[in-house]
């Protein structure tokens, strides 16, 4: 079996990387948690990538229903096409329309399947999923057409735990906390965008960030993208390490609310 | 395997289960974690625990288990903590001419060998075991040029003893401190989904019944959006004693109302009396009377304070702190008014729950109220109560 080994451009923990393997081949969908930033969406892009397989993402709102993830019969339409007698709408099978978790479920080849902000969604949506994702097919009533996966897909559900998921739902999964990037790290991420930057504005562009970061009064603290958005702005402004040291510049690109920008201003 | 492991997280109140044991083993099975201690704790911790806030009682249990194994590196570091403890070994000419005879690659693998069959025992003097002071080439502090030297080595990996000991995951636990984010998060399972506003949106199934019903002629039907709603009110303590919490309360507050639309929030001094503050710099005060006239009843009401003060201020008239403010009736009727009226009430205390007993006043209110701790579970199990229909 593929092993996923990581790519250039995304910096992963060597934990995350094995979990992520173990799950692969224990064939569970692996839920990620971890503060806004932290990557959780992009490592099912990664994983697409470094395995070569298709990714399919399926993007919860507060609407979804678990349903929908298999797929939707569209009776309104069926509906409408009789009214006019312009399509035979003996043949339901047109009118299925299958969702993301339908998709990656019928699919010939194996694919990743990104199940993202599950929490969104209500309560009960997870637990609607259960017997799907464990089983991995699903019928269509309408028609009695069964499907039945030919290749796992690999299962990534990320969460920013707006709503406790159920236990049912957690038994079935791998579980990792993706922790936000200590410096050193957040140095080689901050490389990975900007390789052509010199070492040492990198190191002090990330030093007084996490001085920035690490204050306890802060609302709202500032994340991954809000530093590389930091560091552009830095460039453009021709700013130098020293001036770094004297000031902090654009404060309003790594904070986004008056009142952190007036406690670090003060 | 690692049963131990098992009973060990049950016991520090991680519910795994069962299956999740047996999807261990057979990730063991398929060598996942590779014969690493490591592994074994990132590959363990995701099959068995599933929230950031159980990570630190994983880590306490698994230093239970684990904690006295010794990897290859905490080996050497005990070696050499025990051979430094010893005095050093003076030999005449003679014997370290007989010592010098040994080669280097001799010693290596003679040494493993030893290594592997010495017993854990302190040991001094002999000419046979690792240890001090010894003829033995191995070991430090002795006399042998081609000994192998043992304890320089700088631990490269993290193992997994020493991430679970540094227990980073301390700030997640559940019972302990709160940030915003944390306090949000609990503080999100309130919001609450109901239908209201216009009606815009298609009630599929609604629609094919009434066509259905009207013979195949199309007959929307239209149903409210569903939005999050939920009314709030916070009452907060400011007195005296709650300024060591005061981080924590407006912590709280900022949290609750990026959240929540529908909030309310007043401040009291110690005890409710027949007035509230909007503003308790300002002490602008509103009657108390009118607040809970004007609130309906179906509000969620969170109380933040510690309980704590003198049984006079909550239980007599005229008892409150402040000198001059005169009440008429005790804070205790007060609160009962509060109790009285809604239906939803709960109160968080940032005293941790041992104390409570011993506070009269905090017994008294936690007999009206159900009192849970400004903590993460506290919230949590709190807040859990307050959305029950």
């Amino acid at each position: 079996m593929n092993r996923f080994k990581g790519t250039g451009s995304y910096i992963l923990s060597d934990s995350l990387k094995e979990i992520v393997n173990a799950a692969i081949v224990l064939g569970r969908p692996l839920l990620l948690k971890g503060e806004p930033g932290t990557g959780k969406t992009e490592l099912a892009q990664v994983i697409a990538e470094d395995l070569g397989l298709g990714l399919i993402r399926w993007n919860i709102k507060s609407t979804t229903k678990a349903t929908e993830g298999l797929y939707v019969y569209d009776t309104v339409q069926r509906l409408n096409d009789s009214r006019f007698h312009d399509k035979d709408v003996s043949d339901i099978r047109q009118y299925i329309r299958f969702g993301r978790l339908g998709e990656a479920l019928r699919s010939e080849e194996q694919v990743v399947l990104l199940i993202d902000e599950i929490d969104k969604a209500d309560l009960e949506f997870p637990n609607d999923l259960l017997y799907e994702l464990d089983q991995m097919q699903f019928d269509v009533v309408e028609t009695g057409d069964h499907f039945s996966a030919r290749h796992r897909p690999i299962v990534m559900i990320t969460s920013n735990s707006e709503k406790e998921l159920p236990d049912a739902f957690l038994r079935r999964c791998l579980f990792h906390y993706i922790e936000f990037p200590d410096p050193e790290m957040m140095e080689r991420i901050a490389r990975v965008h900007y390789p052509d930057l010199e070492r040492k504005l990198v190191a002090q562009v990330v030093a007084r960030f996490y001085q920035v970061r690490e204050r306890r009064d802060l609302k709202k603290r500032p994340s991954t993208s809000e530093l590389l958005d930091w560091i552009q702005a830095i460039v453009a402004g021709g700013i130098g390490e020293r001036e770094l040291v004297r000031r902090l510049p654009f404060l309003g690109v790594l904070l986004k609310t008056e009142e952190d920008l007036a406690s670090v201003t003060r | 395997m690692f049963i131990n492991l098992f009973r060990a997280l049950r016991r520090h109140g991680i519910p795994a289960t069962f299956n999740e044991w047996m999807l261990l083993q057979q990730a063991l099975g398929e060598n996942l974690a590779d014969s690493s201690l490591t592994r074994f704790y990132h590959l363990a911790r995701a099959i068995l625990v599933k929230t950031e806030g159980h990570f630190d009682r994983f880590d306490q249990a698994f230093l239970e288990c684990f904690g006295h194994i010794d990897s290859s590196d905490e080996l050497i570091a005990r070696i050499e903590e025990r051979l430094a403890r010893l005095p050093p070994l003076e030999l005449t000419e003679e014997e370290k001419r007989l010592v010098e005879e040994l080669d280097l690659e001799e010693v290596r693998g003679r040494f493993l060998d030893r290594l592997r069959n010495q017993d854990d025992e302190e040991h001094v003097g002999g000419n046979q075991a690792i240890g001090v002071k010894g003829r033995s080439p191995f070991g430090a502090w002795g006399y042998n040029p081609a000994g192998v030297r043992i304890g320089q080595g700088v631990s490269r990996h993290r193992r997994a003893v020493q991430i679970a000991e540094k227990r980073s995951f301390r700030n997640y636990r559940d019972d302990v401190a709160l940030d915003t984010r944390a306090i949000k998060t609990v503080l999100g399972y309130m919001r609450q989904v109901v239908r209201e506003g216009p009606k815009e949106s298609l009630d599929v199934e609604g629609t094919v019944r009434a066509t259905c019903r009207n013979a195949g002629e199309l007959e929307f039907v239209w149903e409210r959006a569903r939005r999050k709603r939920i009314k709030l009110m916070l009452l907060m303590d400011a007195g005296g004693t709650m300024t060591a919490h005061a981080e924590l309360v407006s912590r709280l507050f900022s949290a609750a109302r990026d959240l929540v639309k529908n909030l309310k929030f007043y401040y009291f001094h110690n005890c409710v009396y027949q007035e509230l503050y909007t503003d308790i710099a300002r002490m602008t005060p509103v009657a108390t009377r009118k607040v809970l006239e004007q609130t309906p009843r179906d509000t969620r009401v969170i109380l933040v304070g510690d309980a704590y003060m003198a049984p006079s201020e909550l239980l007599h008239p005229n008892g409150a702190i402040d000198f001059w403010y005169r009440n008429d009736r005790p804070g205790i009727e007060w609160l009962g008014d509060i109790r009285k009226r809604f239906r939803k009430v709960l109160w968080l205390n940032p005293e941790p729950r041992e104390w409570w007993p011993s506070v009269p006043t905090t017994r008294m209110i936690g007999g009206l109220f159900p009192m849970h701790e400004l903590t993460l579970e506290g919230m949590r199990h709190g807040t859990r109560a307050l959305m029950k229909q």
